[in-house]
């Protein structure tokens, strides 16, 4: 027993270290090594630099913001928050409840229409299947700016112009076509013999669908949702046509009116709202790099 | 792309098979399996009704006058003729085109540098990784654009850094001359996305095709534009091909660095930016819908020019 186990957990540090160290057998000597570290470290905190600079700056007081370089502030000072907070039309905490909203109902209804539609097209067989599977990749390749100005005025029509439901509802109907894409590939690597034994069972095609695939589609259904989120969340252009009322401005929109009342202590506070309102992104990359790595490697999502 | 992923046809159940699982009275499980199968793309079926019929409208619209307000009226080829004297959509061809084709190449060079550097079994990989890519995913967002405007603005932290070195630098947001370089430095610090497709690209090329080319006296650089370009190749590609469609439909970034006027003086007045300064600011939509089908055509020209061209350059090894 202390054998198997020993040998498994060797087989575990095996698998955890391939990462690291794939290439190991190329690596060069360990000076150009060292080298390597020190550039790309070099590189890295370049890029890192000016998040880091603005997360320190939101605590400076605003007249030591201007041209100071230092990553430190001198005295922890929290006004830009406070300020921040309230510096707008509404309350910050509002913006952020809009944001959450239309973020959570644009994931419920990717998850839900996507993965209906890509079980039926990994999956089952029914007619004209090949090229409504051609016509969703087309959908894909379709840069949205087209669809545009209709679109805006079919949602005018409809009166839905200052509400969430143009941003939403589409979401509902499966229109984006890279999450429908990435299930299919995903349930297509799984084992055709489930759907069998399911049949076998007495599960109809629903019940194969909620009760053996959909559990085993958690992968892919958590890219799905991580990168809704941070695409929604960051979504300017659509807000930005179809809100008006303040009051119901997502947190793109509430950010920019920083810009339009800009003054020299004005820039204090905006760093400190920009800050609260990447927190969410960089905490869900840190919750979710495993499937947004995986996510972007097997579709070339952004 | 699309031959990558054509349809696998997954043998269909056997009449014999399906007639011995069926149950009773509701047809054959064969014609139930379709009904259901419909029944899953019912939302898709909806939502492409969402898109078909916009594409047409916006076909239709781009040769009226159409303003939101008014009926539109037919006026034939006039949306496209007035394109022709139009001063402002060359400025914005031009800043679409130079953000593009600079853009693209620097942010993929870095990209695949980066990616070459990070596969030599390098310790803490995933550490490195994390850090390139976090960029990509913020470089949308409405906060960054604004730091960035902050970063290149007259008293911002670039001209604090070469004022140590004794420069002095120029407003680089508010001069028409240099706007545009501080939003393609914005994409080049967002290379991290392509950088994790060409590092997962880079791992599935076997080992020891390098093992036999160094056994056979080969220089790393021998190596690299032997085995490492032309296995990678495809990876390039698509590549290029998403960032070129990403590229050419920039709005967020140009909006947001001139205050939604793609100034100062037309510098970073990309298309899609004046596409919506047409359609909605001044609710001319007629024009805007025959601007937005003139992307379209470019767009869709780049695509068949890559595609035309990868077979000269990409490599594929079956």
């Amino acid at each position: 027993m202390a054998l198997m186990t020993q040998i498994r957990q060797r087989s575990r540090a095996i698998a955890e270290d391939s990462e690291d160290s794939y290439f190991e057998k190329l690596g060069s000597n360990s000076r150009t090594r060292f080298l390597r570290h020190v550039i790309l470290c070099a590189v890295g905190a370049i890029m890192l630099y000016p998040l880091l600079w603005m997360l320190a700056s939101s605590f400076k007081p605003s007249s030591e913001v201007f041209a100071d370089l230092s990553l430190w502030p001198s005295e922890w000072d929290l006004t830009n928050y406070t300020e921040g907070w309230n510096a707008l039309n509404h309350p910050f905490h509002l913006y952020l409840w809009n944001s959450f909203v239309v973020v959570a109902l644009t994931i419920v209804g990717n998850l839900a229409s996507c993965s209906l539609a890509a079980y039926a097209f990994a999956r089952m067989q029914f007619f004209g299947k090949k090229p409504l599977f051609a016509l969703m990749l087309g959908t894909l390749m379709l840069p949205g700016h087209v669809l545009l100005i209709p679109q805006y005025v079919i949602f005018n029509l409809l009166g839905w112009m200052n509400t969430y439901l143009p941003l939403v509802v589409p979401n509902f109907l499966a229109t984006n076509a890279f999450f429908i894409f990435l299930m299919v590939q995903f349930m297509r690597a799984l084992p055709s013999e489930l759907d069998d034994a399911a049949r076998i069972d007495g599960c109809g095609p629903f019940r194969t669908f909620f009760r053996v695939i959909l559990p085993l589609c958690v992968p892919a259904l958590a890219t799905t949702a991580i990168f809704t989120f941070i695409s929604t969340w960051n979504e300017f252009f659509g807000p930005l046509l179809y809100l008006t009322d303040s009051a119901l401005y997502t947190v793109p929109l509430a950010l920019r009116q920083f810009m339009d009342s800009e003054g020299q202590s004005a820039w204090g506070p905006m760093f400190a709202m920009s800050v609260v309102s990447l927190a969410p992104i960089i905490g869900f990359f840190i919750a979710g790099q495993k499937y947004l790595i995986k996510g972007i490697a097997t579709t070339g999502l952004k | 792309m699309s031959t990558s992923v054509a349809p696998s046809a997954t043998a269909a159940p056997t009449p014999a098979a399906a007639r011995g699982s069926g149950a009773p009275g509701r047809g054959t499980p064969r014609r139930r399996n379709e009904k259901a199968a419909y029944l899953f793309l019912l939302p898709w079926f909806v939502g492409l009704l969402f898109t078909l019929i916009p594409f047409g409208a916006s076909l239709y619209l781009a040769f009226t006058d159409y303003n939101l307000i008014n009926n539109p009226n037919w006026i034939g080829f006039e949306n496209f003729q007035e394109m022709l004297t139009d001063e402002d959509l060359l400025q914005a061809l031009k800043v679409t085109g130079i953000y593009t084709f600079v853009g693209v190449p620097l942010s993929l060079l870095a990209a695949l540098g980066v990616a070459l550097a990070l596969n030599k079994g390098i310790k803490g990989l995933r550490y490195y990784r994390a850090v390139y890519y976090l960029p990509s995913l913020l470089g949308g967002s409405v906060a960054i654009v604004m730091l960035w405007r902050y970063i290149f603005g007259n008293e911002g932290i670039v001209n604090a850094v070469l004022g140590v070195f004794g420069i002095d630098g120029p407003s680089w947001v508010s001069d028409p001359q240099y706007a545009l370089s501080v939003l393609i430095s914005l994409h080049v610090w967002t290379f991290g996305s392509p950088m994790v497709i060409f590092l997962a690209g880079l791992r599935q090329i076997p080992i020891m095709y390098y093992e036999a080319a160094s056994i056979d006296g080969a220089s790393r650089w021998r190596q690299f534009v032997s085995i490492t370009m032309p296995l990678l190749s495809p990876i390039l590609f698509f590549n290029l091909v998403l960032a070129l469609i990403g590229s050419l439909q920039t709005f967020t970034q140009g909006y947001i660095l001139s205050g939604g006027t793609g100034g100062p003086s037309g510098s970073t007045l990309f298309y899609n930016l004046y596409l919506y300064i047409e359609g909605f600011q001044r609710f001319d939509m007629g024009y805007a819908s025959a601007l937005a089908w003139l992307l379209l055509v470019i767009v869709a020209m780049f695509t068949a020019a890559n595609f035309l061209m990868s077979r000269f350059w990409v490599f594929y090894d079956n």
